[in-house]
């Protein structure tokens, strides 16, 4: 064969070759990207709207399909999110009547099922979950949402873009209560038949992902919404697929197996394994914490502010951080530092176990003549971390300095029920339960400090649970309702979360951090420091 | 045996009641609320106590039990408290999973049992007996969930062979990539009906072999097949009921190993149920369960009367 002949058939060869390599790569390079995400919960949060199992649900069927009329900035993890324009653009109270809020709306926004977002859609959805004499009316989304928004008294139309909102009294942190109320389309309900089942499986909001498949308790697929109105929001990922897997155990090894991409919340005796294997460990300042609540009603015996504060002192909260392998940050007061509520506390949280001594003899207590106290502490369940060994912790560092604490150990749900009943009812009362162990999310204002420290929620109106009451705090709570400053109300939230601590109301231990662990496919993933979190950051 | 058929079926339903009442007293016993599943932890009481009265929850027990029981004679088992979705068709998707699990897993533990107890039974004091011992013994006192966390770590993090957890995303079929995610859960499930099968197996052959007519057919110098048919005949109606009970057990589901797997089946849902006190999801699980288990054994019960025209005797006295 002459060379002219191989050099032909050489290039016929190279020819073929990229032509096929071409036809091979052209749908590689268009192929689908897809993140698998093992989840802790036991089954996929509801899908109508409003999300069951608690904050940390709304990053999966919350704000993945619906919008909120004002959001959460989730996209960021270098510093605390804001509220930000959702599908409201701008908002404002009234000049002449503080109850009113006037919502303007934001224009050319389509639900999944090509119906336009107006008015007409906010005011059914509050009717949704407010008005149970309305066609649309959903018990189980009321019951997720109703307590979030609390304040709401009436709502109307103005025209197709704007919407006022009432409430049963002046507060200007009523803002903050609506990134937890979403919009869901009421084109798509008649749709369905008026049946809010069949809506579950084919929902409809404006949100950057729509729900292509629902499996309940095996899998949800959410795709990336093209035409979502916020582009800077587009999902960068085509497909995310949620897989409920509740077992610790069974997660990591999905995870170290290859069946899911990430996982949330690996138990920390994972954490050296999953490194090792080459999988990366992302956490955050987290708005949650670990407390022991205490009761200050007459009887208790933390009623005397040195007893609490030795309480918080004797705490070596960097051992507890040893114990979940690095998946914590000590606690400093209810809030992290970073956060603009956290003030300059004039107690300092921290492990100080002389003067923890010093306190308890001041108090008239020793390790020879103990102070006894029940607490009523969980088995385990979400937000309650390692309850039992972390507990058992806390028993073991209070012995130290004479505090003697016996635990009443339930489940979680049974925990909630004493929590909302108050530290006096009989449930706990009769049991002489004089503190609770529960983790709570600090998400906002009312959640971090005002439900706690706001007399006129001691429970059962609200779960001040242990009766805190203090007119100066009540009075800087009323202030912070008229303060329409942002700054201004950072300052006075800060003044209260001051109090808070100074007075110790409980023993600080850790923030949780959310811990998620990512295989190497999965190249960034922005973790907010919320329990909110932006599901269209994840890239692979 | 029409009227025996029929006579248990009639059995079967003061079973289905009982086991459903005791059922229900447990779930109320037990601490914590129904209404936590779907309310949020700080929901003020006004909500929790319309959302009980929605869910008749507010009504005296007994109340709320004889209405269930009406609804469920009727074929209507309720709605879900914490998904909204019509039991039934909860109930339907996981039934189908545990039982397919079941089959491979009953099907794994009886052969190998037969074939372990019956070898055991045979070589009496030998190295195949003490294997067939040890097998038995590991079946029976291995904590099975434990087991399953072994092969998991062994079959799919280490060797990477097999999946870890759950079910197909696709409708089932039977090729490879439905049915490799039933391998390491079946084979956890069938530990337990392997050993107890060895055991009884090895038992009944050994009891046997040194019965008169094995001795009888030894001496009329029949082969050591034949001399086996007849025994396995006769060791036949033991190992059925046992065997029946064992697969009565894995149509159950088994909570530990479909959690473990996250396998969607009834022992999973069951899990879920009861962690969150959703009372006719649970309620509408036993019942189907007590109903498998009942026909089943029944089912058992009347094989084993055609295998062995003793039994059939004793049923037609019955």
């Amino acid at each position: 064969m002459g060379l002219y002949m191989q050099k032909k058939i050489l290039n016929k060869s190279l020819l073929s070759i990229a032509l096929l390599m071409g036809l091979t790569l052209s749908p590689l390079s268009k192929a689908e990207t897809v993140v698998k995400y093992g989840i802790s919960m036991a089954d996929i949060p509801l899908t109508t709207g409003q999300p069951d199992r608690g904050a940390g649900a709304y990053q999966f069927t919350g704000h993945t399909i619906y919008d909120p009329l004002i959001a959460w900035e989730s996209n960021i993890s270098n510093r605390p999110g804001k509220l930000i324009p959702g599908l409201a653009t701008a908002w404002k109270v009234d000049a002449s009547d503080k109850n009113k809020w006037i919502f303007t709306l934001r224009k050319g926004v389509k639900f999944h099922d090509g119906s336009s977002f107006n008015a007409d859609a906010v005011i059914w959805n509050l009717d949704k979950v407010l008005n149970d004499k309305s066609p649309q009316f959903d018990s189980k989304q009321a019951a997720q949402v109703k307590p979030r928004i609390p304040s709401i008294a009436s709502y109307s139309k103005i025209d197709d873009s704007t919407v006022v909102i009432n409430t049963k009294s002046e507060d200007a942190l009523f803002p903050y209560q609506l990134p937890w109320f979403l919009i869901s389309s009421p084109a798509q309900f008649e749709k369905v038949g008026k049946d809010w089942v069949k809506f579950a499986s084919t929902p409809s909001g404006t949100g950057p992902f729509k729900l292509e498949k629902l499996v309940p308790r095996e899998r949800a697929e959410l795709v990336k919404n093209s035409t979502y109105w916020d582009k800077s929001r587009l999902a960068q990922t085509d497909r995310v697929v949620l897989i409920p897997i509740p077992d610790t155990v069974t997660r990591v090894n999905a995870l170290i197996s290859g069946q899911v991409d990430m996982i949330e919340t690996p138990p920390p005796d994972a954490v050296d394994k999953l490194k090792s294997n080459g999988f990366r460990i992302v956490q955050n300042v987290t708005p949650h914490v670990w407390p022991y609540h205490f009761s200050t009603n007459p009887g208790s015996p933390w009623r005397d502010i040195r007893v609490r504060q030795a309480a918080n002192l004797a705490i070596d909260r960097d051992a507890i951080v040893k114990l979940m392998n690095g998946l914590a940050i000590p606690a400093k007061g209810q809030l992290d530092p970073t956060n603009p509520w956290f003030g300059n506390p004039n107690f300092p949280i921290k492990y100080d176990l002389p003067k923890a001594k010093a306190l308890m003899a001041q108090a008239g207590y020793s390790k020879d003549r103990p102070l006894k106290a029940k607490v009523i502490i969980a088995q385990g369940g979400t937000g309650q971390m390692l309850s039992l060994p972390m507990n058992e912790f806390m028993q073991q560092s209070l012995a130290e300095i004479g505090i003697n604490i016996e635990f009443e150990t339930v489940e979680l749900e049974n925990l909630y029920l004493h929590w909302r009943k108050g530290s006096l009812d009989p449930i706990n009362a009769g049991k002489d339960i004089t503190a609770i162990n529960l983790g709570y999310v600090t998400a906002d204002p009312f959640y971090a400090l005002t439900r706690f420290m706001d007399s006129h929620y001691i429970a059962p109106n609200g779960v001040n649970w242990g009766g805190y009451s203090n007119p100066i705090v009540d009075g800087y709570i009323a202030k912070i309702k008229s303060t329409y400053d942002t700054k201004a109300q950072d300052k006075l939230l800060a003044k209260v979360h001051e109090a808070m601590v100074n007075d110790a109301l409980m023993i600080w231990v850790v923030h949780d951090t959310n811990p998620h662990a990512l295989s190497p496919k999965v190249k960034s993933y922005t973790q907010a420091q919320h329990w909110f979190q932006d599901l269209t950051t994840i890239k692979m | 045996m029409f009227l025996y058929v029929l006579k248990r079926l009639i059995y079967s339903i003061p079973i289905a009641l009982s086991v459903s009442a005791i059922t229900f007293s447990l779930v109320y016993l037990a601490s914590g609320d129904p209404i936590s599943a779907i309310a949020p932890s700080d929901a003020p009481e006004e909500i929790i106590q319309s959302l009980k009265t929605q869910y008749g929850l507010d009504q005296p027990l007994p109340i709320q039990y004889f209405k269930w029981v009406a609804r469920a004679v009727h074929g209507d088992l309720g709605v879900s408290i914490a998904s909204g979705r019509p039991v039934l068709s909860e109930l339907g998707t996981s039934l189908r999973n545990t039982v397919c699990l079941a089959l491979i897993a009953s099907f794994i533990g009886i052969s190998l049992g037969c074939l372990l107890g019956s070898l055991g039974g045979l070589y009496q004091d030998t190295f195949i007996d003490k294997i067939s011992t040890f097998v038995s013994l590991i079946g029976v006192s291995i904590p099975h969930y434990w087991l399953g966390l072994l092969l998991t770590i062994l079959f799919s993090v280490w060797l990477g062979w097999l999946p870890s957890m759950g079910a197909s995303s696709s409708p089932f079929a039977f090729d490879f990539e439905h049915l490799k995610f039933m391998i390491l859960p079946a084979l956890t499930l069938s530990v337990i009906p392997t050993g107890i099968i060895t055991r009884t197996v090895k038992s009944i052959v050994s009891e046997m072999i040194s019965k008169e007519f094995v001795v009888a057919l030894q001496a009329r110098g029949l082969s050591q097949f034949t001399i086996f048919k007849h025994i396995a005949k006769n060791a036949l109606p033991t190992v059925l009921a046992v065997g029946g009970l064992q697969i009565g057990y894995l149509m159950g589901g088994s909570i530990l190993v479909e959690t473990v797997f996250s396998w969607p089946g009834t022992g999973y849902l069951l899990n879920i149920a009861i962690f969150q006190r959703d009372i006719p999801l649970l309620q509408g699980i036993v019942l189907v369960l007590c109903l498998i288990f009942v026909i089943l054994n029944l089912f058992v019960d009347v094989l084993q009367s055609l295998i062995d025209p003793r039994m059939r005797r004793g049923v037609n006295h019955d």
